[in-house]
């Protein structure tokens, strides 16, 4: 488990890096946290001919939480979200669902940037962000672009950025008012990938009433599954433990999960539906007391 | 008295603070590495290999196929249970003409380091011929199976038979008769250090071999054997051992390879196993498929017991011959007392990787299927599954007690126990008689919780002989060496407390050397839970030796009657009211004055083994929603005569059930249709975390010490193991119990406690 050879490239601007991108293109990987990439670099999975360490770049790592959004530098450890109090008061999707990605060794190194550009669909990154219809700017020498989810994310662990680009920050929305988030998974074990993940957010009017709603899977397709059919039946209605059984039956028929080892396409619909019923049911609740 | 005591480990100062020295942490001038190549494929001729392009690469020293290894190279023999039928599937260093399993070993590359090595595999060129493989104990047994040994001529290589009285005569005149089929999935133990090896041959072909463990002296005369040299021009030594659990430190292909590779360059060739090597390399153990028969009266007698056991041995017979399958079968009956049994096991080859022992091994197995299948029979009687068990215990009044089956080459004789008193502490610690109206209250909450037993026997103490010889130096400090070697353990502290307690000198005082044929004169080494009952009462003796020698002299010096004198606190004592007679100080010198040696050898022999026993008691909790399972409770009861250091003792409890939580509800080395092994990574072989693994209570008994040793231990290695499976897949049923699944496979995984909640209707 030793990795074929490589160039080693550790540009110290972001220009730079982007010009070594331009210079090497496909060729080239981009080296953040390294947790998904050196492990298939070292069984041999993975044989990018060159390698490019961004970690001395300045400027790429940090949290700006603003009115209404949050920016999170690409290169920003996972430990530095779940340890930040602004984002626990600003997102509490995205503190609950940080602490649950790998282990806490993992989350030391691993990268915002680099976990959505991975595009796991069963990661919680890429779940939250399309569950909170987030953004991801994305840069090259020559232009900076933004992308939504839906433009992001094409299948598994394929995005559209494109070889001379780097993912500059990841933003997030700032919770509204009245508003409940939720995320759950389901693992084998503690800290595993998930075999199928949700993640909700429930906004209720003065009344009390469902005003809007988000759900989002993972687990179930190449990419995070956004349920608009179900949450869209919601509006207008009281929250209630009933109200989110019966609006969750139907996913069994929405999602078409494929069967791996640990989990047939029968188990993961089931689970889809259990946690999509937990996780709005816990959003309203979170809603109401906000 | 040092026995008995809770002391702090000595091995832990030196691992704890980064002293340790593992094999991977050695460095020698020039040293090289090895790296193997290894079958993709399941099942295949090879056809040609060409090395000539690796061979020239940069850095690379030199390449190894079946056709570089001397043609009179034997294959690796059995260790244990060896009989002769087997010895044609027995595994050669390198695959000769065709490859059994993905995994089994084709060339070897040594380069001036792994990178090289590994860059070089690329440019190996074998051609295979695939050959349909089976992966299936059952299906390998059908006329028109492939064989993948065809001087065989079957892939049933063995089949042992074991009787008591008449069971089939016996099932026609039971009132009740059950017949189930029980499954044990493939998995092992997985050591946190894989295996390694560091070779060195000098310029006069004397070998040192690093990183052997477990059975070193064993591993010294065969690879003498096999690379047809002197005992003598080879010494082995054991290094710091991450985990031993069975599969380590028995002798594989590399044991042969890597000194052969030394002895080539003249170099020191190091091997490190990678961990996706590792899964395909390492002896895997534990699949089995159980048809059971039971005959039982109305009130849950059981009387005759059939089974057939289908064990999958994988591609070769390894070291350990036929001893997990008989141990299986000889153990199966447990802490019970069944007048007829007939058990018929199938040791079956299919296309995987070859199976050897993993801690428990048999026990684990037999202990799942024979604790499920007396769970069924409670629930087919409506009877309370603890009165059942009570209601077949041995008694004590029976002992010693043979079920008339045997293993290892011995007649299982069980030497002392109460089983029934250890399922009762069981049954009152996790509250039995109150938890059907808790279960209720919880289920009228929405809960599902269910309580689980079950009952085991275990064995230690295997011989045929340990050895310790003792010294004491001029300066009052003892060496202890020992047969055994160390394998986390415990045994360096568990010898310097017996030694301490014979020679009433503080444990730490005594130093154990281990494992180094160099410096240990013989040894069998530490497996199947041996090492405190064999190996402790060689030092036992050892040590005693060396203690009527100190006496004698002090008791001359004083001139006093040597039964007045007793060794304590560092010096002689008057043993009657205990004031110092002379201090070892004064002592020794007089014992060197006298030309009086301190140093005695003790070879302990022991003909039959002793078995500890226990109940383990689980309590679960069931999500409806998603089948997760959660332990509530755990605990164990275990007696084995003796505890040296009742921590230690706890401690094999504690991580043998963690180990047993792994084998119940997560690992399982899966494999698909053409043998691919598919959960061959920590991705997606799954052991349990320090997350996974709850709360457990040990109550540690020494109600029946053996008689068959002076120390009246029993060994504590397995029994934490053995039984966790039972326990909780007992849990799970009673956690359903109106739903009637019978939980017949492992592992338990959520999907299935999830599916049985969704699809069975109650049974009302």
């Amino acid at each position: 488990m030793k990795p074929a050879a490589f160039d080693y490239y550790k540009p110290e601007t972001l220009a730079e890096a982007l010009s070594l991108l331009d210079e090497f293109g496909y060729d080239a990987k981009i080296l953040a946290g390294g947790q998904s990439l050196i492990p298939m670099m070292n069984m041999r999975l993975a044989r990018p001919p060159v390698l490019i360490d961004i970690n001395g770049v300045p400027g790429m790592t940090g949290i700006e939480v603003g009115d209404s959004e949050i920016v999170i530098g690409g290169l920003t450890r996972h430990y530095m979200v779940e340890h930040s109090a602004e984002i626990e008061r600003s997102c509490p999707m995205l503190a609950e669902g940080i602490k649950l990605i790998g282990h806490s060794q993992i989350r030391s190194r691993g990268t915002i940037g680099g976990s959505i550009v991975h595009a796991d669909p069963t990661a919680e990154l890429p779940v939250m962000l399309t569950a909170l219809g987030g953004k991801v700017t994305v840069v090259s020498s020559g232009e900076e672009r933004e992308l939504t989810p839906e433009e992001l994310f094409l299948t598994y662990m394929t995005t559209t950025i494109e070889p001379n680009e780097i993912v500059k920050s990841v933003h997030f929305p700032v919770i509204a008012e009245r508003t409940g988030h939720a995320i759950e998974e389901f693992t084998l074990r503690s800290g595993d990938f998930a075999i199928i993940i949700a993640a909700a957010s429930v906004t209720l009017d003065e009344e009390g009433l469902i005003e809007s709603a988000a759900l989002c899977i993972g687990g179930v397709d190449g990419v995070p599954v956004k349920l608009d059919e179900v949450t869209d039946e919601l509006i207008g209605q009281a929250p209630s433990e009933e109200l989110f059984a019966e609006s969750c039956e139907p996913i069994v028929d929405m999602v078409e999960p494929e069967k791996d080892i640990h989990a047939s396409v029968e188990y993961r619909k089931d689970l889809c539906v259990a946690l999509s019923r937990r996780v709005l049911k816990k959003a309203a609740d979170e809603a109401k007391l906000a | 008295m040092s026995i008995g005591a809770s002391l702090k480990r000595l091995e832990d100062y030196n691992l704890v603070t980064g002293r340790g020295q593992y094999v991977g942490d050695l460095q020698f001038p020039d040293q090289c590495e090895a790296v193997i190549i290894r079958s993709p494929h399941a099942h295949a001729i090879i056809r040609s290999i060409d090395v000539e392009e690796a061979r020239g690469l940069d850095g690379v020293l030199l390449i190894l196929t079946a056709s570089d290894l001397p043609d009179d190279l034997r294959p690796i023999p059995m260790r244990l249970s060896p009989d002769p039928i087997l010895e044609k599937a027995l595994q050669y260093p390198l695959a000769k003409g065709r490859v059994r399993y993905v995994g089994d070993p084709v060339a070897v590359i040594v380069a001036k380091n792994r990178y090289v090595a590994e860059d070089a595999a690329d440019f190996i060129h074998i051609e295979y011929e695939v050959l349909p493989p089976v992966t299936d104990a059952v299906q390998s047994l059908e006329p028109d199976a492939p064989i993948l040994h065809p001087d065989a001529g079957t892939n049933e290589m063995y089949l042992i038979h074991g009787r008591k009285g008449d069971a089939a005569e016996r099932l026609k005149t039971c009132e009740h008769v059950l017949e189930e089929e029980l499954y044990v999935q493939r998995h092992s133990g997985i050591p946190m250090e894989t295996r390694g090896l560091l070779a060195l041959c000098d310029e006069d072909e004397r070998l040192t071999v690093y990183g052997a463990a477990k059975v070193v002296h064993f591993n010294h005369q065969l690879m003498a054997r096999l690379l047809n040299k002197n005992i003598d021009e080879i010494r082995l030594i054991e290094t710091d051992c991450g985990g031993g659990f069975g599969p380590r430190g028995e002798f594989y292909p590399e044991d042969y390879l890597i000194p052969f590779a030394a002895m080539r360059l003249k170099r020191p060739v190091r091997w490190i196993e990678d961990r996706l090597e590792h899964f395909k390399a390492t002896n895997h153990s534990r699949e089995q498929k159980h048809r059971v028969t039971v005959g039982f009266d109305g009130d849950g007698r059981i009387y005759a017991l059939r089974d057939e056991i289908f064990f999958d041995q994988g591609g070769y017979i390894r070291t350990h011959g036929t001893t997990v399958p008989s141990l299986t079968q000889a153990m199966f009956p447990g802490p019970y007392d069944f007048s007829d049994i007939e058990i018929v096991t199938h040791l079956v080859l299919t296309n995987k990787t070859p199976v050897g022992t993993y801690r428990g091994p048999g026990r684990f197995e037999g202990t799942f299927v024979r604790e499920r299948v007396i769970d069924m029979v409670a629930a087919h009687l409506k009877l309370d599954p603890t009165i059942v068990r009570e209601r077949n215990y041995i008694r004590p009044e029976q002992m010693p007690y043979s079920n008339g089956l045997s293993a290892l080459g011995q007649v299982i004789e069980y030497d002392s126990g109460d089983y029934a008193e250890t399922l009762d502490r069981a049954r009152k610690f996790m509250g039995w008689e109150e938890f059907a109206g808790k279960q209720l209250r919880a289920r009228e909450e929405g809960r599902f919780i269910g309580l689980g037993f079950a009952s085991f026997v275990e064995k230690s103490g295997f011989g045929p002989w340990e050895f310790a010889e003792v010294e004491m130096l001029p300066d009052g400090r003892v060496i202890c060496k020992t047969g055994l070697t160390e394998v986390g353990q415990g045994i360096t502290t568990t010898l310097a407390q017996i030694c301490s307690d014979q020679l009433g000198i503080p444990y730490d005082n005594v130093s154990v050397v281990h494992g180094d044929t160099a410096l240990v004169e013989k040894g069998n080494g530490s497996f199947a839970t041996r090492g405190a009952v064999v190996g402790g009462s060689a030092a036992w003796h050892a040590a005693g030796l060396l203690k009527e020698k100190l006496l004698k002299a002090a008791a001359g010096q004083l001139e006093v009657p040597v039964d007045m004198l007793a060794l304590k606190d560092g010096g002689v004592v008057y043993a009657e009211a205990g004031q110092t007679a002379m201090t070892l100080k004064e002592l020794l010198p007089v014992c060197s004055d006298l030309g009086i040696s301190l140093c005695e050898k003790y070879t302990f022999h022991i003909e039959h083994m002793t078995y500890p026993y226990g109940c383990h008691a689980a309590e679960v909790e069931l999500d409806p929603d998603t089948g997760a399972l959660q332990i509530l409770n755990y605990y164990i009861a275990y007696d084995l005569g003796k505890a040296i250091n009742p921590m230690l003792v706890e401690g094999q409890l504690i991580g043998g059930m963690a180990q047993g939580l792994g084998g119940a509800i997560y690992e399982n080395l899966k494999y698909d249709e053409i043998g691919q092994l598919v959960s061959g990574s920590f991705m997606d072989y799954l052991i349990p975390t320090s997350m996974e693994v709850p709360e457990v209570t040990t109550e540690i008994l020494e109600n029946y010490p053996s008689p068959l040793n002076p120390l009246g231990v029993k060994g504590a290695g397995e029994g934490g193991t053995v039984a966790v499976a039972p326990a909780i897949a007992n849990a799970i049923v009673n956690a359903l119990q109106e739903y009637a699944i019978p939980f017949t496979s492992l592992p338990l995984r959520p999907e299935r406690i999830r599916e049985a909640l969704k699809r069975m209707k109650p049974e009302r």
